[in-house]
């Protein structure tokens, strides 16, 4: 404590070699890199276990799994998807990008950023764990609801229950980093309302972490409370409630899929304008569109409880405040769309990815708003048609934007230029595939088959197939693009400062590759 | 089997071209909401079309700017970037059209919801109870009560015998109502959360432990309704269908008079006495019915989640403990109470059937009168 110390040479170092490099880097860039590549790996095993439902859903009848590994593999995928691959997919874009975009020389609590890297492979593999446990892994879909995942779940529930935990730490943590880096590390010059667009979208994004993390928490520390220590919350027999659950649930889990979509938000708000090469259209409504996404997520939840029985003025409140989202979020599509009108476009990879995103979107948030309509949600909800819109909204939105942001950031990161070619094969066969797995299951929904399910009845046979030969090729093309992710770093065309003709912002005023220090003298912003 | 599976998505693909071509609703590709039989059911339908169109309507309009710009404004037809990159007309434009497309949303959905919660005037009240996998129907005003569980064939499932039309649809006791009648259902629940949906009625309704939720529909054609149960319920969450069968009046009198009659029946079967070979042959049947999707047929159970018959301490141990779970479960676990959905005859059965299949060979035998004593 009394020492000074001093470091001369610190800011000689360059990244320390070795296994020791990656677990005790403080840096912002190794810590992004690490959360990208735990999301990929996460994206693959949970893309395996949605192989497993696509092949066990090819056909009528039980040909693959029994029901209960059915169920398993539903919750699992699920719970892996949201919680292990895209969470951490968009935080470790956040560490990448967001000290590069604000002209700040790292993350302002660096430990802290190694720290809730290293808690998820920790929560990640106590999750999957729960697999190999007798009685199997949860089995109650990933949302868990009481009293099917207290007294009737299997005892690695409590496993589950604690690596939520974990995962709830990790966020809280890299949330307020997060907001701690946006409000002081910016450069002189750099005022919020100069802020990138994907600096502005995490930055609120973070705020609704940190809101909702704990009521996460709260939820499964009840769940632990009832299932060990005699507690009823959710026990009607004791005198609880099975739907506060869900009002636990649902507090936190419809900020939760913003927290997906609003990063999502950002990155296509800067690939666009890149590759329009024009400037964002409506910089400052974007910006109060996204705060109001956010705030009315916090009172809109309980669109998801429309068949719990809820009192009809309840049902209204909740129908009206739910379109109303529809708002803001028309309002970034049409200012995508005026930022592409009379731009001058070129069609890069990750503009490509851009594009679909906004298309696709679109068809999901347009779902989304069907099934905020109160009476029609009581023949949509528990359908396949909820499957197809949440997927088209985290598929083809939260992934897609993540794909499209490592086609474009990835030169920066490695200093090598992505192969247009291969990115485009990666592209035209993810876009068609994914459609075609997910648009039929629009269908089978309204004609009236439920989610989570190992078999049907015949009406949706050839659908189901359908969907499952769109799933197996979108599998496929990730495998592809493990190809892609590694033939980029190994080499390829060197890319230049700026790499994108029409590129604009502080990350592309320095080298490419990013130097391991970068921004040690802040930039002036005017 | 592979080139089956290869030949079926040929034809699928072909179907998809043909319905895209056609556009014309194809018996095997279904694509949109049933309008069902009711009011209710219409009513939900004509919202779903409305808000369907205007979203459509919607998305054509934004797609077709978006795509004539993707092919007009790029750079390698020579396209210069305009300077625009704001407009406060433009966005309060925007933010006030889609603000009026939602209230003209509102409005219908409004009136259509009101309607779909008023279920005061009913009359009559059938109380239907989720069970894991099966539905229980109390009639509350004819003091008639009976289980509905999936009959479909095991082989059928695992792939053994061919599927027929109704593959996951048939049921041994459908619900039976009146048409021209208000019914209300009082919905609840005996163990997880189900949720009770025959989509020709236009909605569903969650079956919460601990809680009753109603819901109504007045049907006016008679006719079989199939439906299924929509939210995760365990295991077999995909084998408990719905079978509703509405009757005329007189029908449903009849039907009445019938379940009133078996109710006796069983009654006086009750105070039989059974052969050895009766009772395991009764017992097999409701054995696979009521315990198989835990248990398992052969009697193994599934670790760490359904224990197993074989060789298990109650199924070969004391006689009136088995009889006791059989008839209370028990309590905080799956184990489900089952004097109350099975007979005495099927009870004694399937506990004597228990105690000498999977190499239990007890040599017990119980009677319908043991189980009666017993309740």
């Amino acid at each position: 404590m009394s020492t000074a110390t001093t470091h001369d040479d610190h800011h000689d170092h360059g990244a320390p070699s070795g296994l020791m490099r990656w677990v005790t880097t403080t840096n912002h860039k190794d810590i992004g890199t690490l959360y990208l590549w735990f999301a990929f790996i996460m994206l693959l095993i949970g893309g395996a276990m949605a192989m497993v439902i696509r092949a066990e859903l090819f056909q009528p009848g039980l040909q693959v799994v029994d029901p209960n590994f059915f169920n398993t593999m539903t919750t699992m995928h699920g719970l892996i998807m949201v919680f292990g691959a895209i969470m951490p997919g968009m935080v470790g874009l956040a560490n990448w990008q967001i000290p590069l975009m604000i002209g700040a020389p790292d993350m302002a609590l660096p430990r802290m950023n190694n720290w809730s890297f290293w808690i998820l492979p920790f929560a990640g593999t106590m999750l999957l764990s729960t697999l190999f446990m007798e009685g199997g892994g949860p089995a109650f879909g990933w949302t868990f609801y009481a009293p099917l995942s207290t007294t009737f779940a299997p005892a690695s529930t409590d496993f589950f229950i604690f690596a939520i935990h974990m995962l709830g730490f990790s966020s809280i943590m890299g949330a307020i980093n997060i907001i701690a880096t946006v409000l002081n590390m910016r450069a002189p010059g750099m005022t919020l309302m100069k802020m990138p667009l994907f600096v502005w979208t995490w930055f609120i994004t973070a705020f609704l972490l940190i809101a909702v993390m704990p009521v996460l928490a709260g939820a499964v520390t009840m769940m632990l409370t009832d299932r060990n220590f005699g507690t009823s919350f959710f026990d009607a027999a004791g005198g609880g409630d099975p739907v506060l659950f869900q009002h636990v649930f649902w507090f936190f889990g419809h900020p939760e899929v913003y927290i997906m979509i609003l990063p999502a938000f950002g990155v296509v708000s800067e690939i666009i304008p890149t590759f329009a090469r024009k400037k964002l259209f409506g910089y400052s409504s974007m910006v109060y569109a996204t705060a109001s996404i956010a705030f009315l997520s916090f009172i809109v939840y309980a669109h998801h409880m429309f068949t719990t029985g809820m009192p009809v003025a309840g049902e209204l409140y909740f129908m009206y405040a739910t379109i109303m989202i529809a708002v803001p979020t028309a309002v970034k599509v049409f200012n995508w769309t005026a930022t592409m009108w009379k731009g001058s476009m070129t069609f890069e990879t990750p503009m490509l990815w851009a594009i679909a995103f906004v298309f696709l979107f679109t068809i999901g948030g347009f779902t989304g708003l069907m099934m905020g309509i109160a009476p029609a949600d009581m023949q949509y909800h528990d359908t396949y048609f909820i499957v197809a819109h949440f997927h088209y909204v985290l598929v083809t939105g939260a992934l897609f934007s993540i794909i499209a942001a490592f086609y474009y950031w990835a030169p920066k990161w490695t200093g090598h230029m992505v192969d247009e070619r291969l990115g485009k094969i990666h592209f035209w066969w993810s876009v068609i595939s994914v459609n075609v797995l997910f648009f039929p299951q629009h269908f089978i929904g309204l004609a009236g088959m439920p989610r989570r399910i190992p078999d049907y009845s015949l009406q949706f046979a050839d659908w189901n197939m359908i969907s499952s030969l769109g799933g197996f090729a979108f599998g496929l093309a990730q495998v592809f693009f493990i190809y892609v992710i590694i033939k980029t770093i190994r080499g390829g065309k060197a890319a230049t400062a700026e790499v994108w003709e029409g590129s604009h912002g502080l990350e592309w005023t320095i080298p490419s590759p990013a130097p391991y220090h970068t921004f040690e003298t802040a930039p002036e912003v005017k | 089997m592979f080139a089956k599976t290869l030949k079926g998505a040929w034809y699928s693909l072909w179907g998809a071209v043909l319905l895209l071509g056609a556009g014309n609703s194809y018996a095997d590709y279904p694509i949109n909401l049933t309008r069902g039989v009711t009011d209710i059911s219409n009513k939900v339908f004509d919202l779903h079309m409305l808000i369907f169109w205007i979203c459509v309507g919607a998305c054509v309009l934004v797609f077709a700017v978006l795509i004539y710009s993707i092919f007009t404004h790029r750079k390698s037809k020579g396209a210069v970037a305009a300077e625009f990159h704001e407009s406060t007309t433009v966005e309060i434009i925007w933010t006030t059209i889609p603000f009026l497309v939602l209230v003209a949303m509102a409005v219908p959905a409004t009136t259509t919801l009101l309607a779909l919660e008023d279920t005061r005037d009913s009359d009559m009240s059938i109380q239907v109870t989720g069970y894991q996998w099966k539905w229980k129907y109390d009639y509350l005003d004819d003091d008639i009560s009976f289980f509905s569980v999936l009959t479909t064939p095991r082989e059928q499932i695992e792939g053994d015998a061919p599927k027929d039309d109704t593959y996951l649809m048939d049921v041994d006791n459908p619900i039976v109502v009146p048409i021209n009648k208000k019914i209300r259902f009082l919905i609840t629940s005996n163990d997880v959360i189900h949720s009770w949906w025959v989509p020709a009625l236009g909605w569903k309704q969650d079956a919460v432990p601990g809680f009753i939720n109603d819901a109504w529909t007045e049907l006016t054609e008679p006719g079989t309704y199939r439906g299924k149960c929509a939210e995760l319920c365990g295991k077999d969450h995909g084998f408990m269908p719905i079978v509703l069968v509405a009757k005329t009046q007189e029908d449903y009198d009849a039907w009445v008079e019938e379940q009133k009659g078996a109710a006796a029946a069983a009654a006086d079967a009750a105070t039989a006495t059974l052969t050895m070979d009766e009772l395991m042959a009764k017992g097999e049947t409701a054995y696979n019915s009521h315990c198989a999707a835990c248990h398992q047929a052969n009697g193994a159970g599934i670790p760490g989640v359904f224990p197993a018959i074989a060789g298990s301490a109650v199924a070969i141990g004391d006689v009136a403990k088995h009889i006791d779970i059989g008839i209370n479960g028990v309590p905080g676990t799956a184990m489900q109470a089952f004097g109350e959905q099975l007979s005495a005859v099927d009870l004694a059965a399937v506990i004597t059937y228990q105690r000498n299949a999977f190499g239990n060979d007890t040599g017990d035998m119980v009677q319908p009168a043991d189980i009666v004593a017993a309740k």
